[in-house]
């Protein structure tokens, strides 16, 4: 994972979905006007965020399998990303229906589940922190990390489409697919999630590697007899 | 590989081009802003902060390089 090319890619095509996004072509439909655009920014984001923690928990369940403490690393940096992304899409949601629905938090089953699957997440990282000894905490919170994402995936993307929620896809809402049949949209929110996930992908590795050299440095304070 | 991924990238770049937008004007959208709104102001200074955050994601990235090196960390 160390090459550069995918951060060089990342970056790329973050300057397109930048660009794109602002000057591209968008539908004209009434009440979200101009305000479209937010699907490239907002909308990507948790598209970018749930990949990030389905990648999350296939190395949890790879450490649990495997026993060794680097999968565990990897599956804690990539779920700290996409709990990033996770607030950062409740935040932008919050000014974008501040302006489309008039209210910066609607009662709408989405935003609610959205706000438990952030706070499950949370209770991952405060659980982290509340071990000492490194093996017990990997396997224990790998077990959580495994089970957060089994409610996460319920609870943001199946209930919310049992009732009636303003999010498109939901209740007697139109689905996704019907705005975004939009040619347009689709050449450049596909991008912005794979932009994204690389995004989340380069902080969590930079995180990594500084848990390596800290581990590596651990470990020769004890071999040289300082610790 | 690298040519197909080539090939399909110079597509998707000429595609760009051939959806014209439509000429519905019934829904209010900024397009004054696009005719000379300066709307490409915004845009570069989006892509100005995006550029430094980039340029410090990997200043950072090859300082934590050097230390691996130094370390003899894989």
């Amino acid at each position: 994972m160390r090459k550069i090319w995918w951060k060089i890619l990342c970056i790329v095509i973050i300057f397109y979905v930048i660009i794109m996004g602002f000057i591209g072509p968008v539908p004209r439909l009434p009440i979200i006007n101009e305000s479209i655009r937010n699907t490239y920014f907002h909308v990507a984001l948790w598209f970018a965020m749930t990949i990030l923690l389905f990648t999350s928990m296939i190395y949890s369940i790879r450490y649990l399998s495997k026993g060794r403490i680097g999968d565990d690393d990897i599956a804690s940096e990539i779920a700290k990303s996409g709990i990033f992304f996770g607030v950062l899409g409740c935040l932008t949601g919050s000014v974008w229906a501040n302006f489309t629905w008039g209210d910066p938090w609607p009662n709408d089953p989405k935003l609610n589940g959205a706000a438990v699957g952030i706070l499950i997440y949370m209770a991952y990282l405060l659980l982290r922190s509340s071990f000492e000894d490194e093996q017990r905490r990997a396997r224990i919170s790998s077990v959580y990390n495994i089970f957060a994402f089994a409610v996460f995936i319920p609870i943001i993307y199946i209930l919310p489409r049992l009732t009636d929620s303003l999010h498109p896809g939901s209740g007697g809402n139109s689905t996704f697919g019907s705005y975004d049949i939009d040619n347009d949209i689709r050449k450049v929110l596909y991008p912005a999630v794979i932009g994204y996930i690389l995004l989340g992908l380069w902080v969590a590795e930079l995180r990594i590697r500084i848990k390596r050299i800290r581990r590596f440095h651990e470990e020769e304070l004890i071999k040289t007899g300082r610790l | 590989m690298k040519r197909i991924s080539l090939i399909l990238l110079t597509l998707l770049a000429i595609s760009g081009n051939l959806f014209a937008q439509a000429g519905d004007t019934s829904v209010a959208m900024a397009d004054k802003l696009r005719e000379d709104g300066k709307i490409w102001v915004v845009v570069a200074v989006v892509a100005v902060i995006f550029a430094g955050i980039a340029i410090n994601m990997l200043r950072i990235d090859s300082k934590l390089k050097k230390i691996e090196k130094e370390l003899n960390i894989k």
